[in-house]
């Protein structure tokens, strides 16, 4: 279990995976899976300007 | 290379796309190494990595050149090679190859300086779109509609000060349809195809465009895989546009993400791109 940075929100770590993003079932913020074991949620990385496809 | 090969996923983040090639390669249990762009370090002499393969999902053009260049470097290949990523990624390029290939694009002026950039928006005509040459999902992109919001618009990029805000990319302003088409080919097969509609001009899915499954017709299918063949072939995206003097195509994306295309069409994109990254290392 870890919180969201942004709301507080519980999040349980579910099937999710390191590196993954996901979006904050509250608040809806992009969250990112820092660390599986112990799991650690931070906010995603902000999108730089030479990102895309 | 023998069967069994480690595919390295070089990338930013695990999105949708990028969880699902994860899961078709533990499918056929292809052992993945991840690879981290913002971890990985490149000494000229490779070192401390496993992968025989790297398939790139990163979303960093910048991060995906260097690292590429240094993969190929290693004698490791990617998937997509460096001289299709610098290629795509760059709107100039890109342009320039797509025009050497005969594929039919919408009209497009290059201009090396804000004046210039002026006389470029001339030639091509009001309404112009002006786009920075490296970008992705309708950044930082302007229609404009007259020379004043040019003149504006301009100040505006020179005040950004990087390199890209200070080469000016203009097209021509298509009348469209409120869609585009995109074509997903892998090597020398269409994979699956979609459009995407929005109100707004750039119907990028990241901008919240919606998806519809789309048939390619035969039309179709041969210029998305000649425009693909032309920047060198692999896993890429091409987008066209229904203009009045047929289909234009506007980009090649060579990191496409493929969420809304897997959710419009049912197709396991990451499936195919699995298979074709299994055909590139028996090769």
């Amino acid at each position: 279990m870890s919180e969201c940075p942004e709301c507080g929100k519980a999040i349980e770590r579910r099937d999710l995976i390191e590196g993954e993003i996901f979006p904050c079932p509250d608040c809806g913020v992009e969250l990112e899976v820092t660390s599986v074991e112990p799991f650690k949620i931070d906010a995603a990385p902000r999108e730089a300007e030479d990102w895309g496809e | 290379m023998s069967d069994a090969f480690t595919l390295g996923m070089f990338y930013t983040v695990i999105r949708p796309e990028e969880k699902w090639i994860l899961e078709a390669a533990a499918k056929r249990g292809i052992p993945v190494e991840r690879l981290h762009d913002e971890e990985v370090t490149f000494p000229l002499v490779r070192n401390g990595f496993k992968a025989d393969l790297v398939l790139n999902r990163s979303v960093s053009h910048s991060r995906s050149l260097y690292a590429l260049r240094f993969f190929e470097h290693y004698g490791v290949p990617t998937v997509n090679p460096y001289e299709v990523v610098a290629l795509c990624g760059d709107k100039v390029l890109a342009s320039l190859r797509l025009a050497e290939a005969g594929i039919p694009t919408p009209r497009t002026v290059v201009a090396l300086t804000p004046e210039a950039a002026l006389k470029a928006l001339d030639e091509i005509g009001y309404p112009a779109v002006l786009k920075p040459p490296v970008g992705s999902w309708g950044r930082l992109m302007a229609k404009v509609d007259d020379r004043e919001e040019a003149e504006q618009i301009i100040e505006h990029k020179t005040a950004l000060g990087s390199p890209n805000h200070s080469i000016f990319y203009v097209q021509e302003y298509v009348e469209k349809p409120e869609r585009d088409l995109r074509v997903f080919v892998v090597g020398d097969e269409v994979v699956a195809a979609m459009y995407r509609y929005s109100k707004d001009w750039r119907t990028n899915a990241a901008r919240g465009g919606t998806a519809e499954s789309l048939e390619p017709d035969s039309e179709l299918s041969e210029l998305a895989l000649k425009a693909s063949l032309a920047v060198g072939g692999g896993v890429l995206a091409v987008d066209l546009m229904e203009s009045p003097r047929g289909l234009l195509v506007h980009e090649v994306n060579p990191t496409p993400e493929f969420k809304a295309l897997t959710g419009a069409t049912g197709i396991d994109v990451a499936d195919r791109i699995v298979d074709y990254v299994v055909e590139v290392a028996k090769r």
